[in-house]
C-alpha cells in the first residue's frame, strides 16, 4: 500500500544502500530540511488564505476573490509583492539584532516541528522527551520577539515585545500543566507512545471531564502563546500599529508573518496529538467493524483534518472575541486558568492512579 | 463558600457569553446568503444603495426651471468646513418691492464631508443629498459646482 511511511522507508533504504552512512545521513538531513521549508511555504500560503476567507465569511464579507479562481492565488501574489519590497533597516536600530530576530523566530518554529508526527511512522525525530522538548522550545520564540522589539528602537515595538514576554511567561504555565495532565495518563513523554495509547479512543473522550477541561485550557493558552486575537496585545493594531514588527518590511516582515501561522499550525498539531490522537483514526472501544472502516482513511489525512479543525477553531476565536486588556489578560491566566488547571491536574492524577479512564 | 460561588458563576457566565458570540459568527460562517458585500464594478446595473447613502448635495429644480432656494444662507452657516458659498442679489419685483434672491449657489464637492447638516438647516427643502458617488475627475476645478441651473428662479410662494 502506498503510504508516506513506505515512501520514506524506501528512500532511506536506497540512500543507505547507495552511499556510505555519513553521506546518506547528510543527504537525509538535507531532504528533511527541504521538506520542512516547503511545508513552511505551503502552510504560509494556505493558512493566510484560509484566515482571510474565514474572517470574511464570519464578517458577512466575501474576502479575496479576484486573483485566481475564487481568490486562491491571492496569497501567492502577496508573497511576490513582499519578496520584491525593500527590507528597510531603520537608522537607530541595532542592525545585527534587528536582522537576526526574524530568523530567530522562524528557526524556533522549525525546531518545534521536529517531534511532530505527521502520519503513521512519519516523524523527523522520535525523541523520548518529545512533549518536554516542545514546551521548552516553544517558549524560546519570545526571545526572537523581544529581540525584534528591542532592536527596532521604537516605543511601539518595545511595548509590544514586553507585553508578549509577560503573556508567554504566564500562559506557558497553564499550557504546560494541561500537557502534564495528559502525560499523567500516558506515562510517557514520547510522542509516538502518546499516540499509541489512544488506539482505543482519544484522550479527550477517554479522560472524562478533566481531559476536556485541560483541552479547553490548552487551546486558550496556546492561542495566547501564539499572540493571536483575543490575546494579540503584542501587535494590537489599534494601539501599537503592529507591535514588535512595526519597523519590519519586505521579506523580514514576511518571516514574522510566516512564523505566526506556522506556530499556529504547530500548536494545533500538538493539541491534536495530545487530545485527539494525532494521526490515529477515530476508534471507539471494541467496535471492530467501525474501527476497520475508519482505518481506510489514510493517517496523514486524519492528522491534517484534526489540525485544520483546531486551526479553524482558533480562527473562529480571533474573529469573534474582542481583544483583552493587559490586566484582564493576566488576571485570566493567574486567577482563572492557573488555579483551574492545577485543580484539574489533581483530578487527572486521581483518575490515572485509580485507573478510572477507559 | 460565597467566594467560590461567585468565582464559578463568573466562569460560567463568561464561557456562556463567549459561546453566544461564537454561535453568531458560526451562523454567519455557515450561511453564505447573509453576505451583504456587493461586487461593485461588476454589478453597476443592479447595484442597490442604502436609502440614507449620501453622495453629493444637489438643488432640486422643477420642470419650469424653478427652485425653492431663498438665498437665506442657513446652509452656508451650518456647513462646518466652508463647502457652500451663496451669492445673493437684490431683485425688484414688478410692484416695486426689493427682495433678496439667490444669484449663485457655489458648492465645493472637494471640501464636502457629506455630513448632511446643510440639508437639515434648509428651511425650504431646496437642497438634498443625491446618491451618485463616482466623483473622480482629472482637474480639481471641476469639483466646484454651481448648483442652481442657469436662468432658474425661485418658485412662486416660497418665502
Amino acid at each position: 500500500m502506498l503510504s508516506i511511511e513506505n515512501i520514506t522507508h524506501s528512500i532511506d533504504v536506497w540512500l543507505y544502500g547507495t552511499f556510505n552512512p555519513t553521506a546518506a545521513l547528510l543527504l537525509e538531513s538535507l531532504i528533511v530540511g527541504l521538506c520542512a521549508i516547503t511545508l513552511f511555504a505551503v502552510l504560509g500560503l494556505v493558512l493566510v488564505l484560509m484566515e482571510r476567507k474565514v474572517s470574511a465569511y464570519m464578517q458577512i464579507r466575501l474576502g479575496p476573490n479576484r486573483v485566481g479562481p475564487g481568490g486562491a492565488l491571492q496569497t501567492v501574489a502577496d508573497t511576490l509583492k513582499l519578496a520584491m519590497k525593500e527590507g528597510l533597516t531603520p537608522d537607530g536600530a541595532d542592525k545585527f539584532l534587528f536582522n537576526l530576530a526574524p530568523f530567530m523566530v522562524i528557526v524556533v518554529a522549525m525546531l518545534i516541528l521536529v517531534p511532530v508526527a505527521f502520519a503513521k511512522g512519519t516523524q523527523i525525530w522520535d525523541i523520548n522527551i518529545g512533549v518536554l522538548y516542545i514546551s521548552a522550545v516553544s517558549s524560546l520564540s519570545v526571545i526572537g520577539i523581544l529581540m525584534a522589539g528591542w532592536a527596532s528602537n521604537n516605543k511601539y515595538s518595545l511595548l509590544g515585545a514586553m507585553r508578549s514576554g509577560a503573556q508567554i511567561v504566564s500562559y506557558e504555565l497553564s499550557a504546560g500543566l494541561s500537557i502534564i495532565s495528559i502525560v499523567t495518563l500516558t506515562g510517557s513523554l514520547r510522542i509516538s507512545d502518546i499516540i499509541d495509547s489512544q488506539q482505543d479512543g482519544w484522550w479527550l473522550f477517554k479522560g472524562h471531564i478533566p481531559a476536556m477541561i485541560s483541552f479547553v485550557i490548552f487551546i486558550i493558552a496556546v492561542t495566547a502563546e501564539t499572540n493571536r486575537a483575543p490575546f494579540d496585545l503584542a501587535e494590537a493594531e489599534s494601539e501599537l500599529t503592529a507591535g514588535f514588527h512595526t519597523e519590519y518590511s519586505g521579506m523580514k516582515f514576511a518571516l514574522f508573518f510566516l512564523a505566526e501561522y506556522v506556530n499556529i499550525f504547530i500548536v494545533c498539531a500538538i493539541a491534536a496529538t495530545l487530545f485527539l490522537g494525532g494521526w490515529m483514526p477515530l476508534h471507539i472501544g471494541h467496535w471492530t467493524a467501525f474501527n476497520h472502516a475508519m482505518d481506510y482513511i489514510p493517517s496523514s489525512l486524519w492528522f491534517i483534518g484534526k489540525t485544520f479543525f483546531l486551526i479553524f477553531v482558533i480562527m473562529w476565536f480571533r474573529w469573534t472575541f474582542p481583544r483583552l486588556r493587559i490586566d484582564q489578560l493576566l488576571s485570566l491566566e493567574w486567577k482563572y486558568l492557573l488555579p483551574l488547571s492545577l485543580f484539574n491536574l489533581l483530578l487527572m492524577t486521581l483518575i490515572s492512579i485509580k485507573g478510572w479512564h477507559f | 463558600m460565597a467566594f467560590l460561588r461567585t468565582y464559578l458563576s463568573d466562569i460560567y457566565h463568561g464561557a456562556r457569553s463567549l459561546l453566544k458570540g461564537m454561535k453568531l459568527t458560526g451562523y454567519y460562517f455557515t450561511h453564505r446568503k447573509e453576505i451583504i458585500t456587493q461586487q461593485y464594478p461588476d454589478n453597476k446595473a443592479e447595484m442597490k444603495l442604502p436609502e440614507r447613502f449620501r453622495g453629493e448635495v444637489v438643488m432640486l429644480h422643477d420642470e419650469n426651471n424653478e427652485h425653492a432656494c431663498t438665498g437665506c444662507t442657513a446652509c452656508e452657516l451650518a456647513c462646518p468646513n466652508g463647502t457652500i458659498k451663496i451669492i445673493t442679489k437684490i431683485e425688484t419685483s414688478p410692484d416695486g418691492k426689493k427682495k433678496k434672491a439667490l444669484d449663485t449657489f457655489i458648492y465645493h464637492l472637494e471640501l464636502c464631508t457629506m455630513c448632511n447638516l446643510c440639508i437639515q438647516a434648509c428651511p425650504t427643502d431646496a437642497i438634498k443629498m443625491a446618491q451618485n458617488f463616482e466623483h473622480s475627475v482629472y482637474d480639481r476645478s471641476q469639483l466646484t459646482k454651481n448648483l442652481n441651473k442657469p436662468g432658474s428662479k425661485i418658485r412662486e410662494g416660497v418665502e
